[in-house]
């Protein structure tokens, strides 16, 4: 058993914190007053092959793995939570699913721009009546002989606003429950298709959420993403690696909160010395290192699965459940241990914590995760 | 157009702590980095080959088998080639031997310009430079912030502290670097795992730059070190925040109280 990383991974980490420090983080406060998708921020990670970590050079990306790119978005989100979610949403959800699942044509045609970082990638799932119960779908999608005509609405999808290429879950056949749902690659702007209302949101405020619209929408026969009838399954492969990127948002959250409150405790004075020498400020810090390395051994582990061909759906579930609750705690303890300051929006904590809350939510709940674990012990 | 690109490892020094006891550098645990100056003269080889896909980016250091890391760095950054000058004999050089030794190399290499940086954090001599263009009897123009490709000759500015000289200097030449000219580009990340996975480092030692061994390393260099001395740390400076014509009042009368004027 190993725990050191090879040098090329140590060297991407150290260029991504580096990225992370110096255009990330100075943008972080504002992107999320002003709820301002960063868009600079995405063309400056494409410059630097960020946006198709683990794609083949051959598709654009940068032919490396699950794990360097994990280390991405950790490293990114404990700068800022919104642009660790842009960069999952965008690798796990669009462009992993149509490495996997995609045809020739497909890869050339949307899998390139994506890994380029040309195009935006996003994912839709969710409907307004079909949230965890991912199966009651009501976005129909008629086989029309040439075309699928398109009807429905999706909501809450990560980076709707500014993405190009988006994969959509449709009822192929009603009668045939999950058997009965396909994926599809949808380009923005295709007539009919629109996007709708922009989500105000508690956290991750820069992240664009928009709920999105089909009237009429004809999609080309050769933009069945997979087999007809097979989406259910494509959705719950493609999320089970989508939860390793949101459970390295919700570890960077949890690492940068911690960094915060590492150097906060050694400035704050009170009755004549640094809080840091106080013995409850040591215990807690501990405690909220502990947990977050766990988290990151977790992490780790489920992306270094993926790596090797593995199962791994398991592991994505404990790695989210884990590092999104402990986000969620070590967030709320910085916030505590920064006392009032902790509370205003002068201290980065305070957005952590609130950014730090949708990791235990989206791409599958705290409750979800528990129960596909339980399933996976109680067999 | 072939650039070779002269860079350095150097001791991180924002990271550098000196042992109060013995007033010697800790150099235990602190980073090696390459050196800002170098930097920014591959950023800018690499900005010419932005613009001209045809240029070639070879990169030299001269230094231990660890220096591979900062070549490796310089190719994820978008250099073509690295080139590691190692040998036993090359140790204990001076800035003479040094760039006799990295002149003889660039000369077998082939070049039609040469950036190096303008000095290295950890010298700060800034002779290696215009001492290689000596060596190969090139014009050399130093301190320079800005770099124009023109037909036959490069439109180079050169600043100094409170004017610049635009020059214009036929190829092949030598410039070094001024580390404020640009902004270094990031490495990428398909590139990382290439320099480290499949990057063969191209070595040369004395046997390769046909130089007798007498001229190189700590035989080669006429520089002596009689002493060397730990300077004092100063007493914190301090800030005051006052409008031009207050600022100079008090600039004046302090230099005046000190009998500095």
């Amino acid at each position: 058993m190993d725990f050191s990383f090879a040098k090329e991974y140590e060297v991407c980490r150290s260029m991504f914190r580096d990225f992370a420090q110096n255009e990330v983080k100075p943008l972080a406060e504002e992107v999320d007053e002003e709820e301002r998708f960063p868009a600079e921020t995405v063309k400056k990670m494409a410059t630097c092959g960020m946006m198709g970590i683990p794609i083949p050079k051959e598709y654009g990306g940068a032919g490396a793995d699950t794990l360097t790119y994990i280390l991405a978005v950790e490293e990114l989100s404990k700068a800022c939570g919104t642009t660790g979610v842009i960069l999952s949403a965008h690798t796990s959800l669009c462009a992993v699913p149509i490495l996997e699942y995609g045809t020739e044509e497909q890869k050339q045609k949307y899998l390139i721009p994506l890994a380029k970082g040309e195009k935006l990638g996003a994912f839709a799932l969710t409907e307004p009546n079909a949230g965890t119960d991912a199966a009651a779908q009501q976005t129909i999608a008629e086989d029309c002989g040439d075309y699928y005509l398109m009807n429905g609405s999706k909501i809450f999808i990560t980076n709707s606003g500014y993405a190009d290429i988006f994969i959509i879950m449709a009822m192929t056949d009603k009668k045939a429950g999950t058997r009965g749902i396909s994926a599809f690659i949808l380009e923005r702007g295709t007539p009919g298709f629109t996007i709708g209302k922009h989500e105000k949101k508690m956290g991750i405020r820069g992240s664009s959420t928009c709920e999105l619209i089909f009237e009429d929408v004809k999609v080309p026969k050769e933009n069945l993403l997979g087999k007809l009838g097979r989406g259910f399954g494509l959705s719950m492969k493609t999320l089970d690696g989508g939860r390793i990127g949101i459970a390295a948002q919700a570890l960077g959250l949890a690492q940068g909160a911690l960094d915060e409150t590492i150097s906060y405790t050694k400035e704050r004075k009170q009755f004549g010395r640094a809080i840091s020498k106080f013995q409850n400020t040591q215990f807690q810090l501990a405690e909220m290192h502990c947990k977050t390395e766990a988290a990151r051994n977790l992490v780790y582990k489920a992306a270094w699965k993926k790596d090797q061909k593995q199962p791994f759906s398991v592991d994505a579930a404990m790695a989210k459940l884990f590092a999104s609750e402990t986000a969620m705690e070590v967030t709320t303890k910085a916030v505590q241990l920064h006392g009032g300051y902790g509370y205003t929006r002068e201290y980065s904590v305070e957005r952590m914590m609130r950014d730090a809350k949708i990791t235990e939510i989206y791409e599958g709940t705290s409750e979800v995760q528990r129960m596909v674990i339980a399933g996976s012990i109680l067999r | 157009m072939k650039i070779v690109v002269c860079i350095k490892q150097v001791p991180n020094t924002n990271e550098i702590r000196i042992d109060p006891i013995k007033g010697t550098l800790i150099r235990d645990g602190v980073d090696s980095i390459m050196n800002p100056d170098d930097k920014a003269g591959l950023e800018t080889a690499l900005s010419l080959k932005d613009s001209n896909p045809e240029i070639t980016i070879t990169v030299l250091t001269m230094g231990p088998q660890q220096a591979t890391a900062i070549l490796r760095e310089a190719v994820a950054m978008g250099a073509d080639e690295a080139i590691l000058l190692t040998d036993r004999t090359f140790a204990g050089a001076d800035t003479w031997a040094t760039s006799l030794t990295i002149a003889n190399a660039i000369r077998k290499i082939g070049f039609d310009l040469i950036i190096c940086g303008r000095q290295a954090i950890d010298g700060d001599t800034a002779q290696v430079g215009p001492q290689i263009a000596e060596h190969l009897g090139i014009p050399h123009v130093s301190y320079v912030s800005n770099v124009e490709p023109k037909e036959n000759y490069l439109l180079v500015k050169r600043e100094f502290e409170d004017f610049y000289q635009k020059i214009k200097v036929p190829t092949p030449c030598l410039i070094t670097a001024l580390s404020s000219m640009n902004k270094p580009r990031y490495m990428r990340v398909g590139r990382i795992f290439d320099a480290y996975r499949n990057l063969e480092i191209k070595t040369m030692g004395q046997a390769d730059i046909d130089i007798d061994p007498e001229e190189l390393g700590l035989k080669g260099s006429p520089t002596r070190v009689r002493k060397t001395e730990t300077k004092q740390a100063k007493k914190s400076g301090v800030v005051l925040e006052l409008d031009a014509k207050e600022s100079a009042e008090k600039i004046v009368t302090t230099l005046a109280e000190k009998y500095i004027i």
